[in-house]
């Protein structure tokens, strides 16, 4: 059925200051064999670094879409968020706010800032791999992403 | 799904903006079949779409989407408008806008992002595979997703409501 429906692997770029929680979810991201390549990084600094290809990420790609944590140290998902949205080169890049709140606050103020989704992270692992599950369908089979920058037109 | 000891989804009220009548009608039988959807709404231009979500004229008593599902080639306004004027509204641009159109050109997708817009999907051409994108569709919004509640317009100063509890 999938293969009918013809998924493009995208890229993901995962933003959160929690070990933890970057193990579980690239846990659940194993089983789905769509979303093939996920990368890391810990902070908002770190996370524009990566997208603007400077220092260490100097070859890095644009991701497809980013899953970004709200409370992180130096800079937080909502100050990543803002940034990105200002920046021409960043601002078509879907990103997903991944967070523990549910404040209703924080759901509006993810997309009143350009999120394109709020996600609660469920407590259990189960869980977790069901809804990394549908969401990797979701962002494969039913919505397109932005097709990457080259790494050649920096 | 799993049932954890969560609240059910919160049903999902679409309001769906589209010139063509055949696509409304194949859209409303895939997405209303679904019991995580509350109601689907469907207006055919972009004014009318911005008259809907403005609660303007003949919409006075509608409540407000959820989930916009916004088409992009469409008379009198197009979908990019639509989005813009959502976008710069701020009572409106909290609303999720998904563009749902035939389009698959990378333009089209690049400028709907740089919009605003949440998500780009495009319309599958035969009804199996439309049933089978809504349904993935409606669970991704309802049980992956959170979208704001309702009602944020009055949430900004004088909501005389009590605050929303959040488990």
């Amino acid at each position: 059925m999938a293969d009918e429906l013809n998924p493009q692997p995208i890229e993901i770029l995962l933003v959160d200051d929690n070990d933890d929680d970057v193990v579980l979810l690239a846990e659940s991201f194993k089983d789905s064999r769509f979303l093939n390549l996920l990368q890391v990084v810990h902070d908002g600094h770190e996370a524009l670094a990566y997208l603007r290809r400077e220092g260490q990420y100097k070859s890095a790609r644009t991701p497809g879409l980013i899953l970004l944590d709200i409370n992180m140290p130096k800079m937080n998902g909502f100050e990543v968020l803002q940034i990105m949205k200002s920046d021409p080169l960043l601002r078509t890049i879907p990103v997903v706010m991944l967070t523990t709140s549910t404040r209703d606050e924080d759901i509006a103020r993810s997309y009143d800032g350009g999120a394109c989704s709020f996600v609660s992270k469920p407590v259990s692992l189960e869980k977790l791999k069901e809804v990394i599950k549908q969401f990797a369908l979701y962002w494969t089979l039913v919505s397109v992403v932005p097709q990457p920058r080259g790494s050649d037109n920096a | 799904m799993t049932h954890d000891t969560e609240a059910p989804p919160i049903p999902l009220e679409i309001l769906v903006v589209d010139d063509n009548e055949d696509d409304v009608l194949l859209l409303q039988e895939s997405l209303c079949d679904l019991p995580s959807v509350n109601l689907v709404h469907a207006v055919h231009d972009g004014e009318e779409a911005l008259a809907f979500l403005r609660r303007e004229g003949q919409y006075a008593g509608v409540s407000r989407p959820g989930l916009v599902l916004l088409d992009i080639n469409m008379p009198k306004k197009n979908g990019f408008e639509v989005l813009a004027e959502m976008k710069n509204d701020p009572l409106l641009r909290t609303i999720p806008v998904v563009m749902l159109t035939t389009s698959n050109r990378d333009a089209d997708v690049t400028t709907a992002y740089g919009g605003g817009a949440c998500s780009f999907v495009t319309k599958p051409v035969n009804f199996d595979r439309l049933k089978l994108i809504a349904e993935h569709f409606v669970c991704y919004w309802t049980t992956v997703v959170q979208i704001p509640r309702a009602a944020p317009e009055s949430a900004a100063k004088q909501d005389p409501r009590p605050p929303l509890s959040t488990s």
